[in-house]
């Protein structure tokens, strides 16, 4: 039984990477940057993922991170002319760093207060950018110019063609999800997951085994900071910006929190269903939902304007949680259990009489 | 004090202890959720936006600005039970993680409806129920917004202090924070004593916004701000302790407003005083400083 679920899993593995290794071939640039932005949200809430779903800690201030890692890359290319790939090799030990700096206050706060401290961090991040990074006008935004986002020489022509520089933005995006997904396969699959879900369970308990819990906490604390990080760095690739604003940050915290809660905490492809959802569903909520409004009569008005789309997404998520509360991941894993249930149908025990008292 | 102007120093702790009056009024809204049902409210502030809304239509259809504000009471305590007993019962027994989303959820959704509803633009002119004044004594400038929230905060204070601690339901209320399931056994509706509580902490918040928007002007993102001193607030004083939000309240506005105005380096970036203040009171008192320690049994 098990085995077998491996293997179909294995083979939807290899069929999904193919379908994602083709897809900027067959669709136009717009779409190939949106499922570029599915990918980076996905390996930022992968990340999330290790420190929620495996470990227990809830943050609700991952977009600072991502803010980071944006900024050094941005930075790195704009003021000092750097390829992409480079500033990898700096945003991602910088956000881990950083990790560890804010996971070491993290050791002494417990569920809701840690998320509250996050929260600090998502609110404090964009002031501080906007007090020491002075880009356009004198502004917080790095905007970069299509020459220093061009792919390096190496890249073969038919990725980096003039007008499709969104399949370089893909790709790297890709490849960086693929090692990631990777890397938490085996965090997860290895002692530092059992580790991590440990120290989640029970924590005193942990302790006596001998797990070294601040080690273990402030380590995924730190790991998902890179995750975000190179999310960040990845998303200056696809949106050539980096930015930050209050709603922005806190709205991107969101975006990752909700992409694991609504994939399934704790399992590998939750978070990155999660985040096609998150993506799609806004785009759909107010993009294409204004347009299909016309004959509602009283709702389009309130339908169609811009500012409502936050509410409709706001309550979908709501309904969402209510109707799977342990996610996607989690629903489909209930429905396999009630099939295997199903299957071989054995008649109920018609022995047992019902208790009554004699 | 030497070099230091005196009158302009006790000016700066007077607007900070009216600031902090509204972190005050907001904290309790929040420590009166977390105590009855260990949620941290997200949506606290944006409870209380939508409550503020409502007020400003009301005064702008010419309605008494008294008037507004007791029907606004009303209907946010209605409001308030109701999200507790369509939004959050469902979930009451899901992970925390699942109830953090439904908050999140409400947050995004109210601040949405607020601007479909009432349009996104600032409405600038919100009445007061007093004639705005500023009091000069020895050149220390008070006005008179800080000692109507003053004293509304007291206000507060003393109802619910009367509430918890010499009414039955008051007694139920507190009996329910301290051991639910007991609570439920001895015959109380606990599930009536969670709505009460919800639809107290909303009254709570939209009082703290109604008095303090005529002087910040009504917009939609008005309670954000707000809403993350509280959290420093409840921090600073213990989530379960209501005593600890209100100190906690008036400590952070005071803060505040004086690194504000002497501490120039954190131009731009004053948001770090509170969480720099949640940080070092969790660090080295977890609970708060009126908090009750918990003990963990393995």
């Amino acid at each position: 039984m098990t085995r077998r679920w491996q293997i179909i899993s294995l083979v939807i593995a290899v069929v999904v990477l193919v379908l994602l290794l083709v897809l900027p071939h067959q669709t136009d640039s717009t779409t190939t940057l949106r499922w570029a932005q599915v990918l980076y949200i996905g390996i930022a809430a992968m990340g999330l993922n290790l420190l929620t779903g495996y470990n227990g800690q809830v943050s609700i201030g991952h977009g600072a991170f991502f803010g980071i890692g944006a900024y050094a890359s941005a930075l790195l290319m704009h003021n000092h002319g750097w390829q992409f790939l480079p500033t990898l090799l700096v945003s991602a030990p910088l956000c881990f760093l950083v990790g560890v700096l804010i996971g070491f206050p993290a050791l002494r706060l417990k569920g809701l207060y840690l998320a509250l401290v996050t929260l600090g961090l998502a609110v404090v991040f964009p002031d501080l950018t906007k007090k020491y990074v002075h880009a356009t006008g004198g502004t917080n935004l790095v905007s970069l110019t299509r020459e220093e986002l061009s792919p390096p020489q190496w890249v073969p022509t038919s990725v980096s063609a003039i007008g499709r520089d969104d399949q370089w933005a893909y790709y790297v995006t890709l490849g960086a999800a693929v090692v990631l997904v990777a890397l938490a396969v085996v965090l997860v699959r290895g002692r530092f997951g059992r580790a991590l879900i440990a120290v989640r369970d029970h924590e005193p308990a942990a302790e006596t085994v001998g797990i070294n819990i601040a080690q273990v906490k402030v380590l995924a604390f730190a790991i998902s900071a890179l995750y975000a990080g190179i999310a960040g760095s990845c998303s200056v690739l696809v949106t050539h910006i980096a930015n930050a604003d209050k709603v922005g940050t806190f709205q991107l915290s969101i975006e990752f929190l909700v992409a694991v809660v609504i994939g399934g905490t704790a399992t590998i492809v939750g978070p990155l269903l999660g985040a096609f959802i998150v993506v799609y569903l806004q785009h759909e909520i107010s993009d294409t939902l204004p347009g299909h409004v016309g004959s509602l009569g009283p709702l389009q008005r309130v339908l169609g304007d811009p500012a409502a789309a936050p509410a409709i997404f706001g309550l979908l998520l709501i309904l969402f949680v209510f109707v799977l509360p342990d996610g996607i991941v989690g629903g489909l894993k209930r429905l396999r259990a009630a099939l295997a249930r199903h299957q071989p149908r054995h008649p109920p025990p018609a022995s047992v009489a019902p208790l009554t008292p004699t | 004090m030497l070099g230091v102007d005196v009158s302009l120093f006790f000016t700066q702790v007077m607007n900070g202890i009216g600031n902090g009056a509204v972190y005050a009024s907001l904290a309790l809204a929040l420590v009166l959720i977390f105590r009855t049902t260990g949620i941290l409210n997200f949506a606290q502030g944006e409870m209380a936006l939508y409550s503020t809304y409502l007020f400003w239509y009301f005064t702008d259809r010419g309605w008494a600005v008294l008037l507004a504000i007791a029907v606004t009471l009303v209907i946010s305590f209605i409001g308030g039970a109701a999200i507790e007993r369509v939004l959050i019962r469902p979930v009451e027994h899901s992970s925390p993680l699942v109830i953090v989303i439904v908050t999140i959820g409400l947050f995004l959704a109210l601040n949405s409806i607020v601007q479909v509803q009432f349009g996104p633009d600032i409405k600038p002119n919100v009445p007061r129920f007093y004639n705005a004044h500023v009091y000069r004594p020895f050149d220390i400038q008070v006005s008179r917004d800080t000692l109507v929230l003053l004293a509304t905060l007291g206000i507060i204070c003393l109802l619910l202090y009367l509430l918890f601690q010499h009414t039955k339901i008051g007694l139920a209320m507190r009996a329910v924070a301290s051991n639910s399931e007991s609570t439920e056994l001895s015959g109380v509706p606990v599930g009536h004593m969670l709505m009460l509580g919800w639809g107290l902490a909303a009254a709570v918040g939209a009082l703290a916004g109604m008095l303090v928007v005529p002087a910040l002007g009504l917009q939609a993102s008005l309670m954000q701000g707000i809403l993350v001193y509280s959290f420093a607030a409840a921090a600073l004083g213990g989530f379960d302790s209501p005593v600890g939000a209100v100190v906690g309240g008036l400590i952070v506005g005071v803060a505040e407003s004086l690194t504000t105005q002497y501490i120039h380096a954190l131009n731009g970036i004053t948001l770090v005083v509170p969480f720099g203040i949640i940080l070092v009171v969790l660090m080295v008192r977890p609970q708060g400083l009126f908090g009750t320690k918990r003990v963990e049994r393995v």
